[in-house]
């Protein structure tokens, strides 16, 4: 593509949803007004499966 | 369902079905832009004003490049999952608890004035060993084939019951192997009690500690005081910059702003100019009636406020909690559909044991979910909260964010709208804004 230049993504769709291992979202440091976009996914299994 | 904005030089394209996102270049982010809203052919016309040296040939070549990413499916793509599927699965969460905010100290040695915390937790109470020991059986008795399970020492101020914080650290450490459990900790508190003792302590158990300094000595001593009234900065800061230098792990500054300080970016500075390099803010949870809390009329500087933070974030090389965003390795779809998992995979626990669905619904009778020893009492409760998601609330369905908002904070949701499963429009507007930023930022990487 010449004119648009796509960040790599994560596919949004997993099949069974996921493992739910990662880390609960208020946990880490607001603890008032969380999303989850800072967060990462911790299986090294699916992570593998996307490189 | 798509949303652009022109951020830091960036024509930006989001595609919120599929989380993919597009830089343009200016003839197809007008396409793309002029498209939404209008049909093809109005919006061609749109594009044929705003460009009117264009070729028919670059045309054509923009327009291939849009339609390829429609037939891959990274733009106006399908929602991830159909609404109707999970109505049929009933609940995004599986029934089972992974984290616990154990509120080990209900008594403080500060006075904070915006403290949300210091109404609920009135009694002063502290937690004791068997309490806590009992709250840990129950994560590990209710977290099924969860490996990863969360605590964070919460309060009040957790160091006032450390020894306590200690044993059941030891207790979980003791227990996680037989049952296949790997415990992560998490320490929140307002520093003044921090020893070396502690920091040993916490280097070696704790995987993030969450440190309250508000920024500038007169921003953070407004509201954070001593109980002879006086201001906390100097003790805190000069604790917590001893702790922060020898820290081995994760922390993070977590500071608050309200309409006190609508211009935060300055504390965020102070913070960092003080060596921090990981900080958060947040805006400040209290009634609306309070003389600091943030009304509809900020609105507008505070998103102004994260503007001139992403500019700041050019010159400045700090971590600010709310910009980092994992795209090649975000979370799964569940979480994007329903967050936290507050009320059914993650709950608070109060000194006497009572499970609330989160440490911001603490004290209010109503959403007792059950306690420690006994269990879960209310499933029906524990059902409501499982239950929310991005696609039951109707208001989330046209956002673009919603996919990595996740509905947002219940608490605040429920304290905008009386309703967990509500909308709590101001936070909607403060989490978008923020996502912009953490693109812009992305994009310039």
């Amino acid at each position: 593509m010449k004119r648009i230049k796509t960040l790599k993504t994560r596919p949004m769709c997993v099949a069974d949803g996921g493992c739910g291992e990662c880390r609960t979202s208020c946990q880490s440091a607001c603890k008032t007004s969380n999303g989850v976009a800072n967060q990462s996914c911790e299986n090294k299994e699916h992570i593998a499966n996307r490189k | 369902m798509i949303h652009c904005f022109q951020a830091g030089g960036h024509n930006v394209v989001v595609d919120g079905n599929s989380g993919s996102i597009h830089i343009c270049d200016d003839l197809t982010y007008d396409i793309i832009a002029f498209r939404e809203g209008a049909d093809a052919e109005l919006a061609l016309a749109l594009v044929a004003e705003s460009h009117p040296d264009i070729t028919e040939t670059e045309l054509t070549g923009a327009l291939a490049e849009i339609s390829a990413l429609v037939q891959s499916g990274q733009l106006y793509s399908a929602p991830p999952i159909e609404p109707e599927v999970i109505e049929e699965r009933g609940q995004i969460h599986s029934g089972v608890v992974k984290a616990l905010c154990l509120n080990v100290s209900h008594a403080c040695n500060m006075r904070c004035a915006y403290c949300f915390a210091a109404k609920a937790n009135g009694d002063g109470e502290l937690m004791s060993f068997e309490v806590g020991k009992a709250a840990l059986d129950f994560l590990i008795a209710n977290s099924g084939h969860r490996r990863n399970l969360e605590v964070d020492f919460f309060g009040g101020e957790p160091l006032l019951n450390w020894e306590v914080v200690k044993r059941l650290v030891k207790y979980a450490r003791s227990a996680e192997m037989a049952a296949d459990k790997h415990f992560r900790f998490t320490l929140t508190t307002n520093g003044l009690d921090l020893t070396d003792e502690v920091l040993a302590f916490a280097n070696r158990e704790f995987q993030t500690v969450v440190l309250s300094l508000d920024g500038r000595k007169e921003t953070h001593d407004r509201f954070r005081k001593l109980p002879d009234g006086t201001g906390s900065y100097v003790n805190v800061a000069k604790k917590i910059s001893g702790f922060v230098k020898n820290r081995v792990g994760e922390y993070y500054i977590r500071a608050t702003y309200t309409r006190e300080n609508l211009d935060f970016v300055n504390d965020l500075t102070a913070l960092n100019d003080l060596g921090f390099e990981y900080l958060s803010i947040e805006p400040v949870v209290c009634g609306a009636n309070e003389t600091y809390s943030l009304k509809d009329t900020d609105l507008n500087a505070i998103l102004g406020e994260y503007d001139k933070l992403a500019e700041v974030l050019q010159k400045r090389k700090f971590n600010f909690y709310h910009f980092n965003l994992d795209l090649e390795n975000g979370p799964c779809l569940n979480k994007r559909l329903s967050g936290c998992g507050s009320g059914s995979e993650y709950m608070a626990v109060t000194p006497d044991g009572g499970l609330y669905p989160c440490h911001r619904f603490v004290g209010d009778e109503k959403f007792i979910i059950g306690n420690v020893f006994e269990g879960v009492t209310r499933p029906d409760i524990v059902r409501q909260f499982a239950s929310n998601n991005v696609f039951t609330n109707p208001e989330c369905g046209e956002c673009w964010a919603k996919l990595w908002c996740a509905g947002g904070c219940a608490a605040n949701t429920y304290y905008a709208s009386g309703n967990p499963g509500g909308i709590y429009k101001f936070g909607c507007e403060l989490f978008k804004k923020r996502l912009e930023k953490a693109i812009q930022l992305a994009a310039g990487q």
